[in-house]
């Protein structure tokens, strides 16, 4: 706690810096992963393959997964910035093929009925019904993302992982603790916000449900 | 040096140090597999003491979610300090957080029992202990397999940073890679790595699927 105090301005650039690291990350594995999700929902003999190999990849350890990059994406920001965002993926397609798997079949008949087209019905009735469990697996992507940023640092990636490596060098535990509350924070932060934010829509469904709108 | 730095040459750069390989691939192994084992022998009586004082439960889950919160690699850092560097602090690190998903995994697994199967063999008249070891312990097991499982993979990984602390494994060729910019090096320390984190899963996944009956999948 002393030494995030001592060095307010350094722990706070390195904060930023992860929260840019994973913010990124998650707006690349959701504009993929979304549709991806969205995909293997329509086409249903490629759900298993793809949740099988992004089941796969996502348990190649990311210092592994980190150095495999480096000679192709170089050290740096980016490199970290794809391999957390093909980690983020994984929860992000997964939980959006649920949702969409969950949209009541009378309800979709029901669309149809009133005459809406594919992509209408999709936008207007299936997106939203889905949107809260596409949050919670942004939301269990983001924590995961904290974490594993904290290892970007090996690679240059910058963030949080400084104040840890910092210790390492020095063999003091100050900086690795300051590094070590502020990522569980942010992490924490992460969990309860989207959470919230899943929760609001889902209570805006309920009620517009009540109102029978 | 970065004249032949083709990262596809690990293959070869494996195939001319297949000593040191080995010995990487010992260190690696020893850690992931005391840790687990040491893992499992605290975890497993942890999550029954928990799941039979209802006071514990609250805490003891609290804590072991903060727990899994806290980066790998900070928890490698902060032995540093206390315990110094080499196996010994890498080892006790391993442990702490192979103990998080057993622990967890195995209270979930008992507390999923059925309040009826529950009493139906307390109307049978089992004491606390058979009620444990005959209904609940069965019951848990493919919950307590699937937290092995996730300790074992995050294991393989962990002991990979703890190269960081001198803890040896397939780490300390990523390390080197990474200083010297040599990439048969760092390939061949991460690729093996990788490889056998996806070959865990998958082989302990079919072993899952073989063990436990269908009636109990998670």
């Amino acid at each position: 706690m002393r030494y995030i105090l001592d060095n307010p301005e350094k722990v706070l650039d390195l904060t930023w810096d992860h929260i840019q690291l994973v913010g990124i990350a998650i707006l690349i594995a959701s504009a993929i992963g979304i549709p991806l999700g969205i995909l293997i929902n329509r086409v249903r003999w490629l759900q298993l393959p793809v949740l099988n190999l992004s089941g796969v990849l996502y348990t190649v350890p990311s210092i592994a997964f980190f150095a495999i990059l480096i000679p192709y994406t170089g050290i740096g920001k980016t490199t970290a910035i794809y391999a957390l965002a093909v980690y983020s993926l994984l929860a992000i397609v997964r939980n959006t093929a649920a949702g969409m798997d969950e949209v009541d079949k009378a309800t979709k008949d029901a669309a149809d009925g009133m005459g809406m087209t594919k992509l209408q019905r999709l936008r207007m009735v299936e997106l939203p019904l889905a949107l809260p469990y596409i949050l919670t697996g942004i939301k269990i992507a983001t924590v995961a993302g904290i974490g594993i940023a904290v290892i970007a640092v090996v690679i240059g990636g910058g963030g949080l992982g400084r104040l840890v490596f910092d210790g390492i060098r020095t063999q003091e535990a100050n900086p690795v603790l300051a590094g070590a509350i502020m990522s569980v924070l942010l992490a924490f932060i992460a969990d309860f916000g989207i959470g919230r934010l899943a929760l609001l829509f889902r209570r805006d469904l309920r009620a517009s449900a009540e109102r029978g709108s | 040096m970065l004249r032949n730095n083709d990262p596809l040459d690990f293959i070869d750069y494996i195939r001319d140090n297949p000593d040191k390989f080995w010995q990487l691939f010992n260190q690696h192994m020893t850690l992931v597999i005391y840790a687990v084992i040491i893992g499992l022998i605290i975890a497993v009586p942890l999550a029954i003491l928990t799941s039979r004082v209802k006071a514990l439960e609250t805490p003891m889950k609290g804590l072991a979610n903060i727990g899994q919160a806290v980066p790998s690699l900070a928890v490698l850092a902060l032995m540093l300090p206390i315990l110094g560097i080499g196996f010994r602090p890498s080892l006790f690190a391993l442990t702490l957080l192979a103990i998080l998903p057993i622990f967890l995994n195995t209270l979930v697994g008992i507390q999923s029992a059925d309040p009826a199967v529950i009493d139906a063999a307390r109307g049978m008249g089992t004491s606390d202990f058979q009620l444990l070891r005959m209904v609940q312990m069965p019951l848990a097991m493919p919950f307590m397999f699937a937290g092995i499982q996730t300790a074992i993979v995050q294991s393989i990984a962990l002991a990979t940073l703890s190269a960081y602390i001198g803890g040896g494994g397939f780490g300390d060729w990523i390390l080197q890679g990474l200083a010297v910019r040599n990439f048969p090096i760092l390939l061949a320390g991460a690729v093996p790595v990788a490889v056998l984190a996806m070959v865990a899963e998958i082989v302990l996944g079919l072993v899952r699927r073989m063990v436990v009956p269908k009636g109990l999948t998670v």
